[in-house]
Order: C-alpha cells, then structure tokens, then sequence
C-alpha cells in the first residue's frame, strides 16, 4: 500500500516536472491551451470535490469563478498580485459560506435551482455595484506577467487541489463523506455535524473556483460581468466531471483533458454553432448513461474505490429525497 | 412614481410572472419534470411575436393565435423524444429529477445557441399598442394593460378548466399521486405529456405577452425560468392559484424595489424572497394543495 | 443519586396528529426501563425525539441534567446517547469493522486509524462478531446486521443506550443470547431504555416499566405491576395486532 503511494506520488510529480517544462516546447497556441486546460481540470476537479460525495449538483461554478476574476480585474492596479488573490480568496469564501448556510439545508432540487440562479444574481450585483459605486462597466487588467506565469500557476493550483482531494479521501473528513452517503441517519447519530462537514467542502471548492478565475483573468485583458459570468462554464464544469467519474480522484481528470480539447476544437471551428452543438451534446450524455446520470456516478464511486463494494442500492438518493 | 402607478405596474409585471408560472407548475407539478429551459421557450415566443408582427404585420394578439398552439406542440414533442425515455427508464423521483435537470440544461443550450444564430445578441423590442391610459389617476400604457387581462384571462380561464373538467380532476389526480393514478383508469404517461405541451403553451403565452411591453434578448431566458421557478416555489408546487398569488406578490415586490430602493437591485430582491421562502415554508406559501 | 434521562411534557404534534402528548419520564442512571404500547402508540417517536432525529413540539428533555431537547442529533451523540433503529440501519458499502470505526471516529472522545481498529474488535466481540470485521456491512444476515448496529452503539461510548426493538425476530436461542447481553450492559452501568414487544425480555431485564397508549404514558412502575394494571390490558388487547 504504501509503495503504491510512493509509486503513484513519484508518478503524479514526474508529470507534473514535464506539465511544468511544457511551455518551453510549445508555442503561444500550446501555452494558451494549457491554461484552459489546467483551468477546466482543477474547476472540475473542485467541482467533484464537493458534489461527488454530497452528490449535490452545483450549477454555481461560474458565479465563483467570476467571482475571482472581477476580483483580479478591479483590485490589480491597486494591491499587490498575492494580495489580490487571498483577497478573492475571501470573498469567495464569504460568499460560499453566505449560500452554503442557507442552501445546504435544503433538498438536492431546490439547490440546484438556487445554484443555477446563483451567477445571474451576482451578475447583476457586481453591474450595479460597477454602474452605481464605480461608474465603470468593463475593466482592463494588464499584468507584468506572461501567459507561461498564468498557465503554471494554474498547474500549481490544479495540483493542489487533486492533492488535496487525495489528502482528504483518507482523512476523517473523508469517511464521515463516506458515512454521510451511505445513511444521514446513521451518520449524524455517530456525532457527524453534517452540515458543517458539506459546508466546509463546499466553501473549499468554492475558493478554488474563485482562484481559478482569478488567475485566469489576465488573459482576458478586457473584463466585463458578460464574460466572466458566461454559464457555459459551470455548464462544462460538470459534465466534465460527471463524464469522468465525480468520485474518483482522477475522474474530473480524466473527463476534463478529452471534452476540454473536444470543446476547443468545437468553438474555433463552430464559432455560432457552438452552444447548439453543446446542448445537443449534454443531452446525448443523458441519454447515452442507460441507468442515468445519478447511478453512473455512483457506479463509477464504487470503481473508484480501493476496497470491493457493493453497489449501495437505496442509499443514494436520502439526499435528493431528504426535506421533499 | 405615485404609489397607485407602482401597483398597477407591480400587478402588470406580477400578471406576467403568474402567468408564466402557471406552466411551470404544469410542468414540475404534474409532469415530475424540473425544466431549465422553460425561459428559453418564452423568449423563442416572443421572438415569433416579434417576427410576427415585424415581418409579416400580424399583431401580437393575433400572433398569440399562432405561437400558443406552437409552444404547445414543441411541449408535446419535447416531452415525447427527450422526457419520456428518461421517465421510463427512472426508478425513483431523485434519478428522474437529476436526469430532466440535466437533460434540460443542454436543451437551454440548443434553443439560445438557434435563437443566437438566427437573432444575434441584441435587445428585441417592437411598439404595440404604445398608448397611455389613465386608471385611477396613473397612466399606463395600454400594451401593459392587455397584457394584464390577457395574463388574467388565461390563467382564470386555465383553473376554470383544471377545477372544473374531468380531465382537470385527472391532471390533478397525476400531480397528487402518480403512483395511484392508474387505479382509477387515469394513463398517467399521456397526462404527463399533455400537462408538460400544456405548460409550453403557457410558456409561449407568457413569451407573446412579454415582448408586448418588455425588450428581450436571445439570452434573457435564464432570469425567466428562475423567476418562474420562484414563483411555483413560492405558491406551492403544482398549486395554480398559488401561482397566480405569488406572481403578483413577486410583480409587486419587483417594481416596488425598483422604484423605491434600485432598479438594479431587483434580482437581489427576488432571490431573497426566494432564499426566506425555501428556509421557512419550502411547502410554498400557500399550504401543499396538489401535492 | 439524581436522575439521568429526564423528560417532561413531551409533545410530538404531525400536522393535526398528536403522536406524543405530555410524556414525562425520569431515570435513574444504571436503570434499564422498558417502554411498552401497542403499535402506534409513540414509543419510538419518544425515542426519536431523545435520540434527536425528530424536533420535540413541546416539553424538555435533559441527560444528567443539560438539556438536550433541541440541539441537533449529532451534539446529543456527543452528550451521550446512542440508539439502534427499529428497521436496522448499517452502512451498506462498508465494512462490519468500519462501520463500528464510523462511531469510533466521530465520538466525544475521537479514535481514528490503526488504535480504531483495534477498539472496533473488541466492541464487535462483545455482541458476538469476533473475527468478522473485514466483511462487508450489507452481506450480514437481518440478525448480525443488528449485532453491527448495537456494536455501532457502544462504540460512541453511551451513558443512555435506546434499544428500538433490537430482540424483535430473534429465535429462541438468539433471544438468550441477546437477553444476555443486554443484562451485562446493564450490569456494566449503562442506562439502558427498551421499546420492546417480547414480554419474555422485558420481565427478564426491566425492573421497571413505562407504557403508553395512544401518545400518553398510562402506567409506570414495577414491571410485575404494570403488567397487571388493568388499563394496561385494555390498551393491548383493544389493539387487534398487539
């Protein structure tokens, strides 16, 4: 067991080295794919962090992630690059903490729901801070650094967070996850605070989110809420984690780098047929999953252990059923 | 404003609402199908209106003659090619719900992606009716009026049926248990199905009723469907009166905050009724008729 | 000697039923009481509400004199109560051992990793599931899952222990087994209350009883008494299935 560890550490970091050398091969093209890429893997791999074990479909991606960003935008000229992150780091976690408290308590529907409006609102908050408070709609970010700083940072985050994903599958933290799917009942009659132990996942991915747009906003240059708050991005979010497992480490992964490069190629050679390919897509993915989207990811939980199981029948769904 | 110009136009904009929610709860409350591209379906709707009456010179009331029949034959094939395999193969209410969330989610895709192909990203908008009318000393333009008694008639005429007709009971029997439904001959497939081609009609109704006297864009539909879904949350899923009572609450709040507080603040406003009514009285606000 | 589990105008309201109404109760610490009634009459919903899985409509409830009523079920784990469910519920994709590890883990007292382990063997020893840690949870017969589940128990260190109708669909040897064990918990100082329907169990454990009939306590006392008491009778035998 703990040779395997040591294999698979020595492994991860050894792609990590080559990940880390790419940009010196690569042109500006290949640089500007990497970020993207590192950018999807580590907000997938967030993503799964929390709605894998929870099994809590979070439509919010994008709010955080744009949450990040316009942090970046409006903060760059006036505070120091650290600073600006741990400063969108705050309110990201602010923020998943203020819908976290209030929307966790509630049935899987009603979360989904609250989480799909949940960009559109911040959407609009951050526009009338900016048209009422500031005056300005659309900011300029111009960074002393290059995309290759951008792109390794990311990589540095997106190794991160599969670590910390790794760290947290064999912590306590990771078998209350356990317990929490398998029976709520059981679970808060062992002493679990499950609200706590969901809220602090989810207020983890969502900082993680809101790094990711933080550090990606550079590349923008030219910033405004219709383009960092675009709900394609919560929308690619999850079916890349749902296409490669949610509960396996690798899985957000595996599903990210495929139907990342899938959508990059869709976009530069569909440019106005994008969203409509897009759809149809999601919808094939729905359909393809014969048992549905739900017992795929939790068929692909039981794989993704390390110990034989048995397929936990009716213990899936206290969730979603829990509060109707 | 004058406090009577924000009723009326709080009752206007919450006529609207109730209207659009209406078919949402059809949808949710007796189809089982949570439908993230209801608000898609209003703005296809109101872009027909709008080429309706644009193009070809047909006015939107006549339109409506048009464009309802087809939100509610789009309804009934969606339901058939997309809802209805889902439902068979679901076991239970969880997997059904992830699954038509999902499912619909990409369809959102699919009909913003068409309707940006063919529209582009700007803001729609036509003159109907344009004209001021005076009510108790305010003045409203009539557009937003008929579109107040449209909403109205609808919705009224709508209950009328679902309370008074045998295959009302029989929508309401599916919506209050599916499962028992069969027991007294009710098909509970071909209920869904119309209830869920109903709920489009509805949708495109509200779509006409809208670009009356609203602009819209090819990608305004999402704050639709989340204030629909507000709506039927808040007046009881599959409760119709319900619906017709939390959209004008909403209409009234929403108009309300803009004129007094910020216009740009409404959405906020909405989503805090949304968050006080999940936490308090997720059963909606008027009890669980219909469920 | 004070008393431990003490409760006092408990009220559970469902809509327009009234499933618990103005239930008191007090133990002494070391008791084992049964709790009786014909089906329906609320016993495990008072268990419910102690145990903290259901919000008490009105009336208090405290363990050695704190107030438990409304805290939510896992901050009264940690105060000490432990319960077993009247329809058995395990961890279905783990293992026997993990899912006594799951209660050693999260209790007031937290073990977790290789000294769990070992902890977790002896809990499962004493209800009689020695060496049977490494299989899975859900492959366990109805019996041995409910051996899981009090094992699960006791792991969260109790000072109350609710037993929901734990000896019900024993066979006879099972029973005396099962009799058995629950006497040496008892005999070890745990608080034990028994919502039960197997009359043999209850005389042989429960010096003391409490009944109850359509969400009202109708009796308290010795158990040869109680047994007795005619209303007590009318409750069982109006009821067409007691």
């Amino acid at each position: 067991m703990t040779a395997r560890t040591a294999i698979g550490l020595v492994a991860a970091l050894a792609a990590l080295a080559i990940l880390a050398a790419a940009p010196f091969f690569l042109g500006a093209y290949g640089v500007g794919l990497l970020i993207g890429l590192s950018g999807y893997v580590t907000l997938a791999s967030a993503w799964a962090l929390f709605s894998g074990p929870t099994r809590y479909v979070s439509l919010a991606t994008v709010a955080f992630f744009g949450i990040g960003a316009y942090t970046m935008a409006v903060l760059s000229e006036t505070l120091p690059y650290p600073l600006v992150l741990a400063v969108a780091a705050l309110i990201g976690l602010a923020v998943a903490l203020v819908v976290g408290l209030s929307t966790l308590r509630l049935a899987g529907v009603y979360f989904v729901i609250f989480t799909f409006g949940l960009a559109e609102l911040v959407r609009q908050l951050v526009t009338w801070y900016e048209v009422n408070v500031t005056g300005t709609l659309g900011r300029y970010i111009f960074m002393s650094f290059g995309p290759e700083t951008i792109y390794w940072q990311l990589l540095a985050l997106a190794a991160l967070t599969l670590g910390l994903s790794w760290w947290i599958g064999r912590s306590r933290l990771g078998l209350a996850l356990r317990i929490i799917g398998d029976d709520e009942v059981v679970a808060s009659h062992c002493g679990i605070n499950i609200a706590r132990v969901k809220l602090a996942l989810f207020a983890l991915s969502a900082v993680i989110m809101t790094l990711v747009g933080a550090i990606q906003a550079p590349r923008w240059t030219y910033i405004e809420p219709g383009i960092v708050f675009n709900p394609t991005v919560s929308f690619l979010t999850l079916i890349m984690a749902l296409l490669g497992g949610a509960n396996r480490l690798w899985g957000p992964v595996l599903g990210a780098v495929p139907l990342f490069l899938l959508f990059e190629w869709l976009s530069a050679n569909f440019p106005n047929h994008y969203s409509i390919i897009l759809g149809l897509l999601f919808i094939a993915i729905v359909f393809v999953l014969p048992k549905g989207v739900l017992d795929f990811v939790e068929k692909a939980w039981g794989r993704g252990s390390s110990r034989a199981r048995n397929k936990p029948d009716e213990a899936g769904l206290g969730e979603l059923e829990a509060g109707r | 404003m004058t406090l009577i110009n924000v009723l009326i136009a709080g009752l206007v904009l919450g006529g609207t609402y109730a209207l659009v929610a209406m078919g949402l709860t059809l949808q949710y409350g007796i189809a089982r199908i949570m439908n993230l591209a209801y608000g898609e379906t209003i703005i296809a709707a109101a872009f027909a209106a709008y080429l309706l009456q644009g193009a070809l010179g047909v006015n939107p009331l006549l339109g409506m003659l048009l464009v309802l029949p087809g939100g509610f034959v789009f309804g009934y094939i969606v339901y058939g090619l997309m809802m209805r395999p889902l439902v068979a193969r679901s076991q239970d209410r969880g997997n059904l719900e992830i699954d038509s969330i999902l499912a619909t989610f990409g369809l959102l895709f699919v009909i913003q992606g068409v309707m940006l192909v063919i529209f582009g990203s700007n803001y729609m908008s036509y003159s109907f009716l344009n004209v001021p009318v005076t009510i108790l000393g305010a003045n409203v333009a009539a557009n937003r009026l008929l579109a107040f008694v449209l909403a109205l008639t609808i919705g009224l005429t709508l209950y009328l049926l679902l309370t008074r007709t045998r295959w009302g009971t029989a929508l309401r029997a599916v919506a209050v248990a599916p499962q028992n439904a069969p027991l007294v001959g009710i098909d509970v497939n071909r209920t869904a199905r119309f209830a869920f081609a109903l709920g489009g009609a509805l949708a495109a109704a509200g779509g006409v009723v809208i670009s009356m006297y609203q602009t819209f864009t090819a990608t305004s539909g999402v704050v639709f469907t989340m204030k629909a879904l507000i709506v039927v949350i808040m007046g009881g899923v599959g409760n119709l009166l319900g619906a017709l009572s939390a959209g004008l609450i909403l209409g009234l709040v929403e108009t309300g905050v803009a004129s007094y507080i910020d216009p740009g603040l409404t959405l906020a406003a909405t989503y805090a009724i949304f968050l006080a009514i999940l936490l308090w009285r997720p059963q909606g606000l008027f009890g669980g008729a219909g469920r | 000697m004070s008393a431990l589990l003490e409760i006092s105008g408990l009220t559970k309201r469902f809509g327009g039923l009234t499933a618990v109404d103005g239930v008191s109760l007090s133990l002494e610490a070391g008791e084992t009481v049964g709790l009786l009634g014909p089906n329906g009459s609320g016993k495990t919903t008072v268990l419910n509400m102690i145990s903290g899985y259901l919000p008490a409509s009105s009336g208090a409830i405290s363990l050695g004199g704190r107030r438990i009523s409304g805290l939510p079920a896992h901050r009264i784990a940690h105060c000490g109560v432990a319960r077993t469910f009247q329809l058995v519920r395990i961890l279905p994709s783990m293992t026997v051992g993990e899912n006594v590890a799951a209660a050693l883990a999260f209790r007031r007292a937290p073990l977790h990793g290789a000294a769990a382990a070992g902890e977790a063997r002896g809990f499962l020893a004493r209800v009689g599931l020695a060496g049977r840690e490494n299989e899975m949870a859900a492959d366990l017969t109805y019996i041995d899952q409910k051996r899981v589940e009090l094992a699960r128990a006791l792991a969260s260190s109790p000072s109350l222990l609710l037993l929901d109708e734990w000896l019900a669909g024993l066979n006879p040897t099972e029973l005396k087994v099962g009799i058995d064990l629950i006497s040496d918990l008892g005999r070890d100082g745990l608080t034990i209350v028994l919502v039960e329907h197997v009359m043999d169990a209850i005389r042989a454990l429960c010096g003391r009883c409490v009944v109850m009939n359509a969400g009202r306590k109708i009796a308290d006392g010795a158990t040869g008494e109680v047994l007795k008491d005619p209303e007590v009778v009318r409750a069982y035998l109006g009821e067409s299935h007691a």
